[in-house]
């Protein structure tokens, strides 16, 4: 038995089971290791049992009940008294019946409660900050240590560290609930936590800077956990739509960076290093979300990603559809950057000048001054017709307003091209 | 357990809205409350006169310094409170979002420190 990998695949299922028992968080935690150290000695003379994760939690637990009543003797804690009294009351809550007495684990696994759920919304509560959000789903449900963060996020441990048990304390002390939300709460809650999850994705896929090794298992754990809402989630529909288009934008990630570290626009990119596999799941999966309902932005974003996914080459992309779809995104969230990819789509689908005067209206907006994709799209379209002076005056502008380096490189060999360098 | 909840609304507005108005939010206001009496959510509440009424007192080297105010630079203004008891926070979050001043002000939603415990949720 690999106690490592049971513990990166299992540690948010056995945790999330141990909150709830146990009621705090850290208490949760700090049994769980013991748990592991105790397994880690005992597994290795006479073998792992029948039941690895059921043995766990019987172990923890039983850690736990011991040392509340240490506690208890000791100081007379009134919270934790009342704390401990219900936790004997319920000697196998929410366990199948007998568990507690079962610590070789026997009993199967489907009877085994799985408590994720309620784990990922109290993580990705709305009263915690979007980062402590991020950072405690990612230590709780996914297993990631505080060090592995703190590098995927490139902040010192110690202020990791301190994210995660400021987190923690506003649970506990705010009484954030443990328990998945109501009905009615659960169309916004469920927001919080896509976002969260999309949050994630992003970190992972978007981020030019730090250890990329690091950052594709941000990428990885995000998509580990829409699969996991996918399976828990009664109305799935939504986080498949996420899923799908995570899978999809993931399809491409050994075509969007070249072996130089240089940076492929989707146009360019080699095809035959997209994951296939992955595309045909994340094409099926949007078209399963579509038809039950998913009507969010993360569905549509996923029918954009599936259509440039599944066209042979760039030539074949129907750049139509894709502009339309874009027209009904722009309809349910009015954002900025949606327009500029909007005009992109339309002029690709056969109207350079068209889309051109799209991004001229664009260029007028306040909130888009300094935004340096704008730019870099006219400067795109101005290449295409050939107006070479133009584009270059742009690829300046642009290069005055972009900040990320592989984004500069990629600007300025533009650039020079368009210099007739 | 017990929370705290601020209202913070624009004083200015208030002032400016006419009698109809005025006496539309009181009404909407004391049905509010009652509702939370009546589901036993209710400990107290009370609006607040204009922070023009509002008095500060520092005492400094045994000295009292009483001054006129605050006047924050925020926009938002202290206009009144409640003390419910809730469930969780969710509970108390849904109590506070019917509080008819969230449809333009803001309500601040603090947990109470119980009796015997400290600030950090340490049983003293």
């Amino acid at each position: 038995m690999d106690l490592e990998k049971l513990h990166r695949e299992e540690s948010g299922r056995i945790l999330s089971t141990l909150i709830r028992l146990l009621g705090d968080f850290d208490l949760a935690e700090e049994m769980l290791q013991e748990a592991y150290a105790t397994a880690l000695q005992k597994w290795r003379v006479d073998g792992p049992p029948a039941n690895p994760v059921a043995w766990l939690v019987s172990t923890a637990r039983h850690k736990a009940i011991d040392r509340l009543r240490r506690q208890r003797r000791f100081e007379q804690k009134q919270a934790e008294i009342a704390r401990y009294s219900e936790f004997l009351a319920q000697p196998a809550a929410g366990f199948s019946r007998g568990a507690s007495d079962d610590p070789e684990g026997r009993f199967p696994d489907d009877r085994f409660p799985d408590d994720r759920l309620r784990l990922i919304f109290t993580c990705c509560h709305p009263a915690l900050s979007e980062e402590a959000q991020v950072a405690l789903t990612l230590r709780t449900v996914c297993g990631i240590t505080t060090e592995e963060l703190a590098k995927a996020f490139l902040v010192p441990i110690a202020t990791m560290a301190q994210r995660l048990v400021r987190a923690k304390r506003k649970i506990r002390e705010a009484e954030i609930p443990y328990r998945e939300p109501s009905p009615e709460e659960l169309p916004e809650r469920l927001e919080a936590v896509l976002l969260v999850v999309y949050l994630i994705f992003n970190e992972g896929y978007l981020a030019s800077s730090g250890d990329s090794l690091v950052r594709r298992e941000l990428c990885a754990e995000a998509i580990r956990l829409g699969r996991l809402l996918c399976a828990l989630l009664p109305q799935p529909s939504e986080a498949q739509g996420l899923l799908a288009l995570m899978l999809l934008h993931d399809s491409r990630c050994e075509a969007r960076v070249s072996a130089d570290g240089e940076l492929v626009l989707l146009e360019e990119q080699d095809r035959s290093l997209w994951r296939a596999e992955q595309i045909r799941e994340g094409t099926e999966l949007t078209e399963r979300a579509l038809r039950s309902g998913a009507t969010g932005a993360y569905a549509l974003q996923a029918s954009i990603s599936a259509l440039h996914a599944n066209a042979k080459t760039a030539q074949d992309t129907d750049w139509r559809q894709i502009a339309a779809l874009y027209g009904v995104l722009l309809r349910m969230h009015a954002s900025a950057v949606i327009e500029v990819n909007r005009a992109v789509a339309v002029a690709m689908a056969g109207d350079l000048e068209q889309g051109l005067g799209l991004l001229d209206e664009l260029e007028q907006r306040e909130e888009l001054r300094e935004f340096h994709l704008l730019p870099a799209a006219k400067a795109d379209l101005l290449r295409r017709l050939d107006r070479m002076g133009e584009a270059a005056a742009m690829y300046r502008r642009a290069l005055s307003l972009a900040t990320n380096d592989v984004e500069i490189r990629f600007l300025r060999r533009r650039l020079a091209k368009a210099e007739g360098l | 357990m017990q929370y705290l909840m601020l209202i913070y609304d624009v004083e200015a507005d208030w002032s400016k809205m006419s009698a109809v108005e005025q006496a539309a939010m009181y009404k909407e206001y004391g049905q509010f409350t009652q509702q939370i009496s009546e589901s036993g959510n209710h400990r107290a509440g009370h609006q607040l006169k204009p922070i023009a009424t509002a008095t500060t007192v520092r005492l400094r080297d045994g000295k009292r310094l009483v001054t006129d105010g605050p006047f924050a630079e925020t926009k938002e203004q202290l206009g009144g409170f409640y003390l419910v008891e809730a469930k969780d926070l969710d509970e108390a979050i849904s109590i506070a979002a019917r509080i008819p001043s969230a449809r333009h002000g803001s309500i601040e939603i603090r947990p109470i420190v119980a009796r015997g415990e400290t600030a950090e949720g340490k049983v003293a």
